[in-house]
Protein backbone atom coordinates (compact mmCIF):
# COMPACT_ATOMS: atom_id res chain seq x y z
CA UNK A 1 0.00 0.00 0.00
CA UNK A 2 0.91 3.38 -0.91
CA UNK A 3 0.89 6.60 1.24
CA UNK A 4 1.30 10.37 0.81
CA UNK A 5 4.45 11.43 1.71
CA UNK A 6 5.18 14.78 3.25
CA UNK A 7 8.29 17.00 3.64
CA UNK A 8 9.63 15.08 6.18
CA UNK A 9 9.44 12.27 4.96
CA UNK A 10 11.29 13.72 1.62
CA UNK A 11 13.89 15.36 3.55
CA UNK A 12 14.67 11.83 5.17
CA UNK A 13 15.13 10.21 2.57
CA UNK A 14 17.04 12.94 0.77
CA UNK A 15 19.67 12.36 4.33
CA UNK A 16 19.62 8.65 3.83
CA UNK A 17 20.38 9.37 -0.18
CA UNK A 18 23.73 11.54 1.23
CA UNK A 19 24.92 9.30 3.54
CA UNK A 20 23.65 5.69 2.75
CA UNK A 21 23.87 3.98 6.06
CA UNK A 22 22.86 5.28 9.58
CA UNK A 23 22.25 3.93 13.25
CA UNK A 24 18.80 3.66 14.69
CA UNK A 25 19.64 5.84 17.35
CA UNK A 26 20.92 8.33 14.81
CA UNK A 27 17.62 7.62 12.50
CA UNK A 28 15.76 8.44 15.39
CA UNK A 29 17.40 12.18 15.94
CA UNK A 30 17.06 12.65 11.99
CA UNK A 31 13.63 11.75 12.09
CA UNK A 32 12.56 14.34 14.60
CA UNK A 33 14.82 17.05 13.35
CA UNK A 34 12.75 16.06 9.74
CA UNK A 35 9.40 16.47 11.96
CA UNK A 36 10.84 19.85 13.52
CA UNK A 37 11.89 21.39 10.03
CA UNK A 38 8.67 20.76 8.29
CA UNK A 39 6.42 21.27 11.59
CA UNK A 40 4.89 18.01 11.48
CA UNK A 41 3.83 15.80 15.24
CA UNK A 42 6.58 13.28 15.39
CA UNK A 43 6.14 10.24 16.95
CA UNK A 44 9.28 9.29 18.21
CA UNK A 45 8.07 5.20 18.98
CA UNK A 46 7.01 5.46 15.54
CA UNK A 47 9.92 5.57 13.35
CA UNK A 48 9.24 2.40 12.02
CA UNK A 49 6.20 3.51 10.50
CA UNK A 50 7.64 6.31 9.23
CA UNK A 51 10.02 4.16 7.14
CA UNK A 52 7.50 1.61 6.25
CA UNK A 53 5.65 4.83 4.42
CA UNK A 54 8.70 6.00 2.45
CA UNK A 55 9.48 2.48 1.63
CA UNK A 56 5.93 2.38 0.13
CA UNK A 57 6.44 4.63 -2.34
CA UNK A 58 10.35 3.96 -2.86
CA UNK A 59 9.70 -0.19 -3.67
CA UNK A 60 8.61 0.59 -7.08
CA UNK A 61 12.09 2.49 -7.64
CA UNK A 62 13.84 -0.71 -7.03
CA UNK A 63 14.75 0.65 -3.92
CA UNK A 64 14.73 0.42 0.11
CA UNK A 65 15.58 1.60 3.29
CA UNK A 66 15.86 -1.43 5.26
CA UNK A 67 16.94 -2.42 8.58
CA UNK A 68 20.20 -4.62 10.10
CA UNK A 69 22.50 -5.17 12.41
CA UNK A 70 25.96 -4.49 12.67
CA UNK A 71 28.14 -6.84 13.22
CA UNK A 72 30.85 -4.78 15.33
CA UNK A 73 28.38 -3.45 17.72
CA UNK A 74 25.38 -5.28 17.71
CA UNK A 75 23.62 -2.32 17.17
CA UNK A 76 20.49 -2.03 14.47
CA UNK A 77 20.97 0.01 10.87
CA UNK A 78 19.20 1.72 8.31
CA UNK A 79 20.71 1.63 4.71
CA UNK A 80 19.31 2.87 1.54
CA UNK A 81 19.85 -0.01 -0.33
CA UNK A 82 19.02 -1.00 -4.13
CA UNK A 83 16.68 -3.96 -5.18
CA UNK A 84 16.74 -4.00 -8.73
CA UNK A 85 17.86 -7.26 -10.75
CA UNK A 86 21.64 -7.53 -9.69
CA UNK A 87 22.66 -6.49 -6.61
CA UNK A 88 25.66 -4.89 -7.19
CA UNK A 89 23.90 -2.56 -9.79
CA UNK A 90 24.73 0.30 -7.16
CA UNK A 91 28.83 -0.15 -7.62
CA UNK A 92 28.41 -0.62 -11.41
CA UNK A 93 28.46 3.27 -12.06
CA UNK A 94 31.34 3.70 -10.26
CA UNK A 95 33.48 0.56 -10.97
CA UNK A 96 34.62 -1.08 -13.99
CA UNK A 97 34.29 -4.60 -15.08
CA UNK A 98 37.51 -6.19 -13.71
CA UNK A 99 37.03 -3.83 -10.22
CA UNK A 100 33.94 -5.44 -9.77
CA UNK A 101 35.14 -8.84 -11.15
CA UNK A 102 37.98 -8.04 -8.05
CA UNK A 103 35.40 -7.04 -5.37
CA UNK A 104 33.39 -10.48 -6.02
CA UNK A 105 36.78 -12.36 -5.23
CA UNK A 106 37.03 -10.74 -2.27
CA UNK A 107 33.29 -11.87 -1.10
CA UNK A 108 34.19 -15.20 -2.09
CA UNK A 109 37.25 -14.82 0.14
CA UNK A 110 35.53 -13.35 3.13
CA UNK A 111 32.63 -16.11 2.77
CA UNK A 112 34.67 -19.03 2.59
CA UNK A 113 37.12 -17.59 5.77
CA UNK A 114 36.19 -18.55 9.44
CA UNK A 115 36.33 -14.99 10.78
CA UNK A 116 34.87 -13.01 8.27
CA UNK A 117 38.08 -11.26 6.94
CA UNK A 118 40.39 -11.34 3.68
CA UNK A 119 43.82 -10.72 4.49
CA UNK A 120 45.25 -7.85 1.81
CA UNK A 121 47.92 -10.68 0.80
CA UNK A 122 45.23 -13.05 -0.04
CA UNK A 123 43.35 -10.37 -2.13
CA UNK A 124 46.80 -9.25 -3.95
CA UNK A 125 46.96 -12.88 -4.63
CA UNK A 126 43.74 -13.21 -6.13
CA UNK A 127 44.02 -10.20 -8.20
CA UNK A 128 46.41 -12.33 -10.11
CA UNK A 129 44.57 -14.88 -11.08
CA UNK A 130 41.69 -12.01 -12.68
CA UNK A 131 40.08 -13.75 -15.91
CA UNK A 132 39.55 -9.67 -17.42
CA UNK A 133 41.96 -7.17 -17.62
CA UNK A 134 44.31 -7.81 -15.02
CA UNK A 135 45.16 -5.22 -11.82
CA UNK A 136 48.33 -4.38 -10.90
CA UNK A 137 49.50 -4.33 -7.30
CA UNK A 138 48.77 -0.44 -7.29
CA UNK A 139 46.16 -0.01 -8.84
CA UNK A 140 44.63 -3.25 -6.62
CA UNK A 141 45.45 -1.03 -3.23
CA UNK A 142 43.65 1.90 -4.95
CA UNK A 143 40.64 0.01 -5.75
CA UNK A 144 40.65 -1.65 -1.90
CA UNK A 145 40.80 2.14 -0.51
CA UNK A 146 38.08 2.70 -2.71
CA UNK A 147 36.05 0.25 -1.21
CA UNK A 148 36.85 1.19 2.13
CA UNK A 149 35.59 5.27 1.20
CA UNK A 150 32.51 3.59 -0.57
CA UNK A 151 31.85 1.81 2.51
CA UNK A 152 31.33 -1.24 0.76
CA UNK A 153 34.63 -2.55 2.99
CA UNK A 154 36.27 -2.51 6.35
CA UNK A 155 39.80 -2.33 7.35
CA UNK A 156 41.35 -3.05 9.83
CA UNK A 157 45.08 -4.16 10.31
CA UNK A 158 45.63 -5.29 6.71
CA UNK A 159 42.43 -7.31 7.04
CA UNK A 160 39.35 -6.07 5.16
CA UNK A 161 35.67 -7.36 6.04
CA UNK A 162 31.96 -6.52 4.32
CA UNK A 163 30.88 -2.96 5.78
CA UNK A 164 27.24 -3.52 7.53
CA UNK A 165 26.06 -1.26 5.05
CA UNK A 166 27.76 -3.78 2.21
CA UNK A 167 26.00 -6.87 4.09
CA UNK A 168 22.58 -5.41 4.40
CA UNK A 169 22.40 -4.13 0.84
CA UNK A 170 24.08 -7.65 -0.59
CA UNK A 171 22.20 -9.80 1.63
CA UNK A 172 19.87 -11.03 -0.83
CA UNK A 173 22.26 -11.43 -3.27
CA UNK A 174 25.09 -13.65 -0.84
CA UNK A 175 22.37 -15.82 0.17
CA UNK A 176 21.95 -16.74 -3.36
CA UNK A 177 25.78 -16.60 -4.67
CA UNK A 178 26.72 -18.75 -1.41
CA UNK A 179 23.79 -20.94 -0.80
CA UNK A 180 25.74 -23.16 0.69
CA UNK A 181 28.85 -21.08 1.99
CA UNK A 182 26.98 -18.59 4.30
CA UNK A 183 26.08 -19.23 7.43
CA UNK A 184 23.34 -17.57 10.17
CA UNK A 185 24.17 -17.09 13.43
CA UNK A 186 22.18 -19.08 16.01
CA UNK A 187 21.21 -16.42 17.80
CA UNK A 188 19.62 -13.83 15.53
CA UNK A 189 19.58 -15.42 12.28
CA UNK A 190 21.08 -12.94 10.22
CA UNK A 191 23.90 -13.79 8.30
CA UNK A 192 27.29 -14.08 10.05
CA UNK A 193 30.55 -13.45 8.97
CA UNK A 194 32.53 -11.86 11.89
CA UNK A 195 31.80 -14.32 14.49
CA UNK A 196 32.78 -16.83 16.41
CA UNK A 197 32.15 -21.25 15.93
CA UNK A 198 31.51 -23.64 17.58
CA UNK A 199 34.53 -26.23 18.14
CA UNK A 200 32.58 -29.21 18.18
CA UNK A 201 33.03 -30.35 14.46
CA UNK A 202 29.42 -32.19 14.14
CA UNK A 203 27.99 -28.58 15.16
CA UNK A 204 30.05 -25.87 14.17
CA UNK A 205 26.94 -23.20 14.65
CA UNK A 206 28.32 -19.44 13.98
CA UNK A 207 27.21 -16.60 17.09
CA UNK A 208 28.20 -13.43 16.43
CA UNK A 209 30.88 -11.43 18.58
CA UNK A 210 28.25 -8.73 19.84
CA UNK A 211 25.36 -11.64 20.23
CA UNK A 212 27.67 -13.98 22.13
CA UNK A 213 28.18 -11.21 24.28
CA UNK A 214 24.51 -11.25 24.76
CA UNK A 215 23.97 -14.59 25.20
CA UNK A 216 26.76 -15.70 27.87
CA UNK A 217 26.27 -12.30 30.17
CA UNK A 218 26.67 -13.16 33.65
CA UNK A 219 26.56 -16.93 32.95
CA UNK A 220 29.50 -19.19 34.84
CA UNK A 221 30.62 -21.70 32.12
CA UNK A 222 29.58 -20.62 28.66
CA UNK A 223 28.37 -23.83 26.56
CA UNK A 224 27.52 -24.38 23.46
CA UNK A 225 23.47 -23.31 22.86
CA UNK A 226 23.18 -26.37 20.27
CA UNK A 227 25.13 -28.75 21.13
CA UNK A 228 25.95 -27.99 24.68
CA UNK A 229 29.60 -28.50 23.89
CA UNK A 230 32.07 -26.07 25.86
CA UNK A 231 32.11 -22.47 24.49
CA UNK A 232 35.85 -22.53 24.51
CA UNK A 233 36.25 -18.85 23.42
CA UNK A 234 36.77 -15.56 25.15
CA UNK A 235 33.78 -13.93 25.88
CA UNK A 236 33.82 -9.96 24.95
CA UNK A 237 31.85 -7.44 27.05
CA UNK A 238 28.21 -5.98 26.23
CA UNK A 239 28.52 -2.91 24.70
CA UNK A 240 26.51 -0.25 26.50
CA UNK A 241 24.36 1.72 23.75
CA UNK A 242 24.02 4.97 25.39
CA UNK A 243 20.63 5.81 24.10
CA UNK A 244 18.89 2.83 25.33
CA UNK A 245 20.38 3.09 28.94
CA UNK A 246 18.44 5.87 29.70
CA UNK A 247 15.23 3.91 29.29
CA UNK B 1 6.62 -8.87 -9.82
CA UNK B 2 10.06 -8.34 -10.53
CA UNK B 3 11.96 -10.83 -11.58
CA UNK B 4 14.96 -11.37 -10.12
CA UNK B 5 17.75 -12.39 -13.23
CA UNK B 6 21.18 -13.66 -11.90
CA UNK B 7 23.18 -14.04 -14.81
CA UNK B 8 26.35 -15.44 -13.37
CA UNK B 9 29.29 -14.03 -15.31
CA UNK B 10 27.82 -10.46 -15.85
CA UNK B 11 26.73 -8.38 -12.84
CA UNK B 12 26.38 -5.23 -14.81
CA UNK B 13 23.25 -3.34 -16.37
CA UNK B 14 24.35 -2.26 -19.75
CA UNK B 15 22.59 0.93 -18.62
CA UNK B 16 24.94 1.76 -16.98
CA UNK B 17 27.89 1.70 -19.09
CA UNK B 18 30.39 4.51 -18.37
CA UNK B 19 30.19 7.16 -20.87
CA UNK B 20 32.90 8.37 -22.72
CA UNK B 21 33.17 11.70 -24.81
CA UNK B 22 32.81 9.84 -27.75
CA UNK B 23 29.70 8.41 -27.21
CA UNK B 24 28.33 11.68 -25.85
CA UNK B 25 28.59 13.50 -29.16
CA UNK B 26 27.24 10.33 -31.12
CA UNK B 27 24.46 10.70 -28.90
CA UNK B 28 24.00 14.10 -29.62
CA UNK B 29 23.63 13.49 -33.67
CA UNK B 30 20.79 10.68 -32.73
CA UNK B 31 18.96 13.53 -30.90
CA UNK B 32 18.31 14.96 -34.12
CA UNK B 33 16.70 12.07 -34.89
CA UNK B 34 14.83 11.65 -32.10
CA UNK B 35 11.26 13.53 -32.77
CA UNK B 36 9.23 14.65 -30.02
CA UNK B 37 5.83 12.00 -30.21
CA UNK B 38 2.74 13.82 -30.94
CA UNK B 39 0.12 13.82 -27.74
CA UNK B 40 -1.99 11.11 -30.25
CA UNK B 41 0.93 9.21 -30.85
CA UNK B 42 1.74 8.47 -27.40
CA UNK B 43 -1.97 8.38 -26.67
CA UNK B 44 -1.62 5.53 -29.04
CA UNK B 45 1.22 4.12 -27.92
CA UNK B 46 -0.36 3.84 -24.29
CA UNK B 47 -2.62 1.47 -25.43
CA UNK B 48 -0.57 -0.71 -26.45
CA UNK B 49 1.14 -1.15 -23.27
CA UNK B 50 -0.26 -2.24 -19.68
CA UNK B 51 0.39 0.05 -16.59
CA UNK B 52 2.98 -1.87 -15.46
CA UNK B 53 4.98 -1.91 -18.39
CA UNK B 54 4.95 1.78 -18.43
CA UNK B 55 5.86 2.07 -14.23
CA UNK B 56 8.58 -0.48 -14.82
CA UNK B 57 10.17 1.90 -17.74
CA UNK B 58 9.52 4.75 -15.38
CA UNK B 59 11.21 3.45 -12.50
CA UNK B 60 14.54 2.57 -14.95
CA UNK B 61 14.44 6.17 -15.62
CA UNK B 62 13.92 7.51 -12.54
CA UNK B 63 16.96 5.31 -10.91
CA UNK B 64 19.20 6.24 -14.51
CA UNK B 65 18.84 10.25 -13.61
CA UNK B 66 19.64 9.41 -9.82
CA UNK B 67 22.46 7.54 -10.65
CA UNK B 68 24.24 10.48 -12.60
CA UNK B 69 23.02 13.00 -10.10
CA UNK B 70 24.73 11.44 -7.63
CA UNK B 71 27.69 12.82 -9.55
CA UNK B 72 26.16 15.71 -10.60
CA UNK B 73 26.16 14.74 -14.10
CA UNK B 74 23.37 16.71 -16.22
CA UNK B 75 21.16 13.79 -18.37
CA UNK B 76 20.52 14.37 -22.32
CA UNK B 77 17.67 13.45 -23.59
CA UNK B 78 19.30 11.41 -26.63
CA UNK B 79 21.26 9.25 -23.69
CA UNK B 80 18.31 8.75 -21.72
CA UNK B 81 16.44 7.39 -24.62
CA UNK B 82 19.01 5.31 -26.25
CA UNK B 83 19.82 3.66 -23.18
CA UNK B 84 16.77 2.89 -20.93
CA UNK B 85 13.62 4.58 -22.95
CA UNK B 86 14.36 2.30 -26.01
CA UNK B 87 11.05 0.95 -27.47
CA UNK B 88 8.93 2.92 -25.35
CA UNK B 89 10.14 6.47 -27.40
CA UNK B 90 6.79 6.55 -28.40
CA UNK B 91 5.59 7.32 -24.64
CA UNK B 92 8.61 8.96 -23.92
CA UNK B 93 6.59 12.13 -23.21
CA UNK B 94 4.37 10.13 -20.77
CA UNK B 95 7.13 8.54 -19.00
CA UNK B 96 9.13 12.04 -18.34
CA UNK B 97 5.50 13.35 -16.97
CA UNK B 98 5.49 10.61 -14.26
CA UNK B 99 9.21 10.14 -13.77
CA UNK B 100 8.68 14.27 -12.58
CA UNK B 101 6.19 13.54 -10.16
CA UNK B 102 7.77 10.84 -8.52
CA UNK B 103 10.87 12.88 -7.68
CA UNK B 104 8.70 15.82 -6.29
CA UNK B 105 6.17 13.33 -4.87
CA UNK B 106 8.82 10.75 -3.32
CA UNK B 107 12.39 12.62 -3.38
CA UNK B 108 11.18 16.09 -2.77
CA UNK B 109 13.71 16.71 -6.08
CA UNK B 110 12.88 18.77 -8.92
CA UNK B 111 13.71 17.63 -12.64
CA UNK B 112 14.87 20.66 -14.20
CA UNK B 113 15.47 20.93 -18.28
CA UNK B 114 18.35 23.24 -17.94
CA UNK B 115 19.24 23.61 -21.94
CA UNK B 116 15.48 23.23 -24.02
CA UNK B 117 17.56 23.12 -27.40
CA UNK B 118 20.11 20.32 -26.51
CA UNK B 119 17.61 18.69 -23.88
CA UNK B 120 19.28 18.55 -20.95
CA UNK B 121 18.33 17.77 -17.13
CA UNK B 122 19.68 17.99 -13.52
CA UNK B 123 17.83 17.56 -10.34
CA UNK B 124 17.65 20.36 -7.53
CA UNK B 125 16.14 20.32 -4.13
CA UNK B 126 13.13 21.45 -4.18
CA UNK B 127 12.10 21.34 -0.54
CA UNK B 128 11.97 24.58 0.99
CA UNK B 129 14.63 24.90 3.98
CA UNK B 130 18.10 24.92 3.18
CA UNK B 131 18.90 20.70 4.53
CA UNK B 132 22.44 21.46 5.40
CA UNK B 133 20.72 24.18 8.03
CA UNK B 134 21.06 21.76 11.19
CA UNK B 135 21.08 18.13 10.42
CA UNK B 136 22.00 16.47 13.03
CA UNK B 137 23.70 13.82 10.92
CA UNK B 138 27.02 14.29 9.85
CA UNK B 139 27.12 14.68 6.45
CA UNK B 140 30.34 14.44 4.19
CA UNK B 141 31.01 17.41 3.02
CA UNK B 142 32.46 17.64 -0.26
CA UNK B 143 35.55 19.99 0.38
CA UNK B 144 35.26 21.54 -3.10
CA UNK B 145 32.16 22.55 -2.22
CA UNK B 146 34.07 25.76 -0.41
CA UNK B 147 36.22 26.45 -3.81
CA UNK B 148 33.18 26.32 -6.37
CA UNK B 149 31.34 29.06 -3.80
CA UNK B 150 34.44 31.02 -3.69
CA UNK B 151 33.74 31.43 -7.69
CA UNK B 152 30.71 31.69 -7.66
CA UNK B 153 30.58 35.23 -4.78
CA UNK B 154 33.47 36.40 -6.94
CA UNK B 155 31.84 36.00 -10.52
CA UNK B 156 28.37 37.15 -8.46
CA UNK B 157 30.08 40.31 -6.46
CA UNK B 158 31.70 41.48 -10.12
CA UNK B 159 28.79 41.80 -12.09
CA UNK B 160 28.36 37.94 -13.12
CA UNK B 161 31.47 37.93 -16.29
CA UNK B 162 34.84 37.21 -14.48
CA UNK B 163 38.00 36.46 -16.92
CA UNK B 164 39.75 33.61 -16.01
CA UNK B 165 42.71 35.65 -15.01
CA UNK B 166 40.90 37.20 -11.91
CA UNK B 167 39.31 34.02 -11.06
CA UNK B 168 43.11 32.57 -10.95
CA UNK B 169 44.47 35.98 -8.82
CA UNK B 170 41.93 35.44 -6.19
CA UNK B 171 42.56 32.00 -5.42
CA UNK B 172 46.24 32.45 -5.67
CA UNK B 173 45.48 35.14 -2.72
CA UNK B 174 43.92 32.08 -0.90
CA UNK B 175 47.08 29.89 -1.07
CA UNK B 176 44.95 27.91 -4.22
CA UNK B 177 47.65 28.34 -6.90
CA UNK B 178 46.04 26.35 -10.22
CA UNK B 179 50.01 25.66 -11.73
CA UNK B 180 50.14 23.61 -8.66
CA UNK B 181 48.94 19.96 -7.18
CA UNK B 182 46.59 20.91 -4.88
CA UNK B 183 45.99 18.58 -1.69
CA UNK B 184 42.44 18.24 -1.74
CA UNK B 185 41.34 18.98 -4.91
CA UNK B 186 44.46 17.86 -6.78
CA UNK B 187 44.62 19.45 -10.48
CA UNK B 188 42.43 22.78 -9.40
CA UNK B 189 42.45 24.39 -12.96
CA UNK B 190 40.61 21.08 -13.98
CA UNK B 191 38.71 21.06 -11.39
CA UNK B 192 37.25 24.69 -12.06
CA UNK B 193 37.61 24.69 -15.90
CA UNK B 194 35.98 21.38 -16.58
CA UNK B 195 34.07 19.34 -13.50
CA UNK B 196 32.52 22.50 -12.43
CA UNK B 197 31.59 23.23 -15.88
CA UNK B 198 30.44 19.68 -16.68
CA UNK B 199 28.24 19.51 -13.81
CA UNK B 200 26.76 23.11 -14.97
CA UNK B 201 27.94 24.79 -12.04
CA UNK B 202 30.40 26.70 -14.04
CA UNK B 203 30.29 28.28 -17.74
CA UNK B 204 33.55 29.07 -19.34
CA UNK B 205 33.70 30.75 -22.69
CA UNK B 206 35.87 32.04 -24.81
CA UNK B 207 36.40 35.75 -25.38
CA UNK B 208 36.45 37.08 -29.00
CA UNK B 209 38.60 38.54 -30.64
CA UNK B 210 41.43 38.32 -27.63
CA UNK B 211 45.26 37.44 -28.52
CA UNK B 212 46.41 35.57 -26.91
CA UNK B 213 43.42 34.14 -26.34
CA UNK B 214 41.95 34.70 -22.97
CA UNK B 215 38.36 32.79 -21.61
CA UNK B 216 35.89 34.22 -19.45
CA UNK B 217 33.71 32.77 -16.29
CA UNK B 218 29.83 33.17 -15.91
CA UNK B 219 27.00 31.28 -13.17
CA UNK B 220 25.80 27.62 -15.21
CA UNK B 221 22.82 26.70 -15.54
CA UNK B 222 22.91 24.51 -11.74
CA UNK B 223 24.26 27.61 -9.91
CA UNK B 224 21.46 29.68 -10.96
CA UNK B 225 19.02 26.70 -9.76
CA UNK B 226 20.47 26.02 -6.71
CA UNK B 227 22.47 28.21 -4.93
CA UNK B 228 21.50 31.03 -3.32
CA UNK B 229 22.58 34.79 -4.43
CA UNK B 230 21.45 35.77 -0.77
CA UNK B 231 23.33 33.10 0.85
CA UNK B 232 26.49 34.46 -1.13
CA UNK B 233 25.88 37.76 0.16
CA UNK B 234 25.40 36.94 3.43
CA UNK B 235 28.81 35.36 3.28
CA UNK B 236 30.34 38.44 1.71
CA UNK B 237 29.01 40.55 4.46
CA UNK B 238 30.54 38.12 7.26
CA UNK B 239 33.86 38.35 5.17
CA UNK B 240 34.12 42.12 4.73
CA UNK B 241 31.79 42.97 8.07
CA UNK B 242 29.83 44.88 5.80
CA UNK B 243 25.94 45.40 6.16
CA UNK B 244 24.82 42.95 2.72
CA UNK B 245 22.57 46.15 1.53
CA UNK B 246 25.83 48.35 0.85
CA UNK B 247 26.29 46.14 -2.32
CA UNK B 248 22.94 47.77 -3.69
CA UNK B 249 22.82 46.22 -7.26
CA UNK B 250 23.79 42.58 -5.63
CA UNK B 251 21.41 43.05 -2.76
CA UNK B 252 18.49 43.53 -5.52
CA UNK B 253 19.24 41.07 -7.86
CA UNK B 254 19.43 38.48 -4.93
CA UNK B 255 16.45 39.27 -2.83
CA UNK B 256 14.14 40.33 -6.50
CA UNK B 257 15.47 37.18 -8.27
CA UNK B 258 15.81 38.63 -11.39
CA UNK B 259 17.10 35.51 -12.91
CA UNK B 260 15.66 32.75 -10.94
CA UNK B 261 12.46 33.46 -9.26
CA UNK B 262 12.82 29.85 -7.82
CA UNK B 263 15.33 30.68 -5.56
CA UNK B 264 15.10 34.45 -4.21
CA UNK B 265 11.67 33.12 -2.75
CA UNK B 266 13.10 29.80 -1.57
CA UNK B 267 15.83 32.03 0.27
CA UNK B 268 13.60 34.37 1.60
CA UNK B 269 11.24 31.10 3.45
CA UNK B 270 14.78 30.00 5.00
CA UNK B 271 15.89 33.56 6.24
CA UNK B 272 12.04 33.95 8.05
CA UNK B 273 12.31 30.75 9.24
CA UNK B 274 15.71 30.94 10.65
CA UNK B 275 14.77 34.07 12.30
CA UNK B 276 11.48 32.59 13.64
CA UNK B 277 13.96 30.15 15.01
CA UNK B 278 15.58 32.65 17.20
ZN1 LIG C 1 23.77 -12.70 15.74
ZN1 LIG D 1 27.95 -26.49 19.16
Amino acid sequence: MSRQLGDHHRRFLQTMMTIGITSEKEAKTLYQHCCETHKTQCAPDRLEEFIEAINSRLQPMFMQIRKGMSEEDGQQHYALVNTAETDITRMTSDYADNELELFRKIMDLIVSSENGKASSTDILNSADMMTSKKLKKGETQQLLLRLVQDKWLCESQGEYNLSTRCIIEMEPYIRAMYQDQVKVCHICHNMAFQCQICENPSCGIKIHNPCVARYFKGRMEPHCPACDDFWPHEIPEVRELHSLSKR
Amino acid sequence: MTQRKRPSNTLRLSQSKRQSNSVMTQEEDEDVTFTQPSSSQVQRGLEKLTPAQVDQKTAEVVQYILVKDQKKIPVRRAELVKNIVKDYRTVYPEIIKRAKRIFEQVFGLKLVEIDPKNHMYILVNNLDTPAAAASPVKCPSNPKTGLLFVILSVIFMKGGIVRENQIWNTLKKLRVDPGQRHEEFGDVRKVVTEEFVRQRYLEYTRIPHTEPIEYEFRWGHRADMEVSKAQILEFMGQLHEQDPRSWSQQYREAHTGSSSSQNASSSQTSSHASTSRK
